[in-house]
């Protein structure tokens, strides 16, 4: 993988709107964000309403996916280039999502929702209607995905990213602080993880910083290239976005993202949790 | 300047007195700008969150009690900073003026 490969420039993405085998996907943490303008033809994924499963704590599953998928238009073989505010927080959540079934031609779109717009770059209300697809998901992808026990497995052995803000890290806040502070039952890290903010991958306008920044952002912060890696954040998206740097971007192999994330590891009994800024013991 | 108006979301179901509230407008030339992002940078300068401003120009973070810096994005317009300390059952509110340095078109 490299960088070509899996991003695309809002230059590039304005000259393919209409291109035919390419559909634009907006996903957005404002689920309401697409309905009040998005990119001419785009359609809509709502990160909860579409990708969870209505009951119990998951995704939905492979056939609900094709199903999805199928409505929207989306076939096999298009390439998918997904986009969405927050710096591609949830688009870089659906592109992991979308990996772990299998689809195999996606892209992000560099800056996202926030870079389209501070460019002044067309938006537009207009629905589109694809005609519906028989999608076909493949089988779950878990080289990509950590459950808790692997993580917990993890802590002294495998890289541990946590990739929150410092106060979250810390345990000063629970949540992002444009969200009230609720979710898990307690604040702090899981022990050994480091504090790599997915946002010191990012620049202002949401575009991704150079492949030299960023292997010397992880270098620093002492992320080990020969042990497998798992990231980590609140409910899994910012840390979708640090699997992608990781993973997509600078081709690390073995990198895991832990959707379950703080929420659920923040909510367990039993399990060890270091607090403040150091990254406690194993 | 509007005096004692406060340009902030509405605060109605908001459990104010449990959170440390940041929240304000942002204008150019005393208009909202509904296209505008604000961010905001812990003590350290380090990227905290962000939000994009409502159709009002408004927004709000639930911050933790201290000293914060938010930084206000938009298009044509170069970032302000504005330093906002917070604390817990405290409203604060901040009005924002990129105009003041709007880069020539």
């Amino acid at each position: 993988m490299a960088r070509s490969d899996v991003l695309v420039s809002a230059e590039w993405a304005e000259a393919n709107l209409d291109t035919p085998g390419v559909v634009f996907v907006e996903v957005d943490e404002d689920t309401d964000a697409y309905d009040g303008g998005h990119l001419a033809g785009a359609v809509k994924l709502d990160w909860r309403a579409d990708l969870q499963d209505p009951v119990k704590r998951d995704f939905v599953d492979a056939q609900q996916f094709s199903k999805l998928l199928s409505d929207r238009g989306i076939g096999n073989d298009d390439t998918v280039i997904l986009y969405g505010g927050n710096n591609n927080w949830f688009a870089a959540y659906a592109y992991w999502y979308l990996t772990y079934y299998g689809h195999e031609n996606l892209r992000l779109l560099d800056g996202g929702r926030k870079k389209w717009e501070l460019d002044s770059r067309e938006l537009t209300t207009e629905v589109p209607s694809r005609e519906a697809t028989t999608y076909t998901a493949k089988e779950p992808n878990d080289d990509v995905r950590a459950f808790r026990d692997e993580v917990v497995e993890a802590i002294g052995t495998k890289n541990l990213i946590d990739v929150r803000s410092p106060d979250e890290y810390a345990g000063r806040l629970l949540a992002p602080a444009h969200l009230p502070q609720e979710a898990a039952q307690i604040g702090g890290h899981i022990p050994t993880a480091g504090n790599v903010p997915w946002s010191k991958a990012a620049n202002d306008d949401g575009t991704f910083k150079s492949d030299e920044e960023l292997k010397e952002l992880y270098a620093e912060a002492g992320l080990d290239d020969a042990k497998d890696t798992i990231a980590y954040c609140r409910i899994g998206e910012r840390s979708s976005h640090t699997w992608f740097v990781l993973h997509e971007v600078l081709g690390h192999q073995n990198v895991k993202n832990y959707d379950g994330s703080w929420s659920e590891y923040g909510s367990l009994r039993g399990v060890p949790v270091a607090l403040g800024d150091e990254r406690g013991e194993a | 300047m509007c005096g004692a108006t406060q340009g902030g979301p509405s605060l109605e179901g908001v459990d104010v007195a449990n959170q440390a509230v940041i929240q304000g407008i942002v204008l150019r030339d005393g208009e909202p700008v509904a296209s505008a992002y604000v961010r905001l940078l812990d003590r350290t300068g380090e990227f905290t969150a962000e939000v994009p401003t409502s159709a009002t120009g408004q927004f709000r973070f639930f911050a933790g009690p201290g000293e914060w810096t938010l930084r206000t994005l938009a298009p044509r317009a170069e970032a302000v900073d504005r330093a906002v300390v917070a604390a817990k059952g405290v409203v604060a509110d901040v009005e924002i003026d990129i105009a003041k340095v709007a880069v020539d078109a």
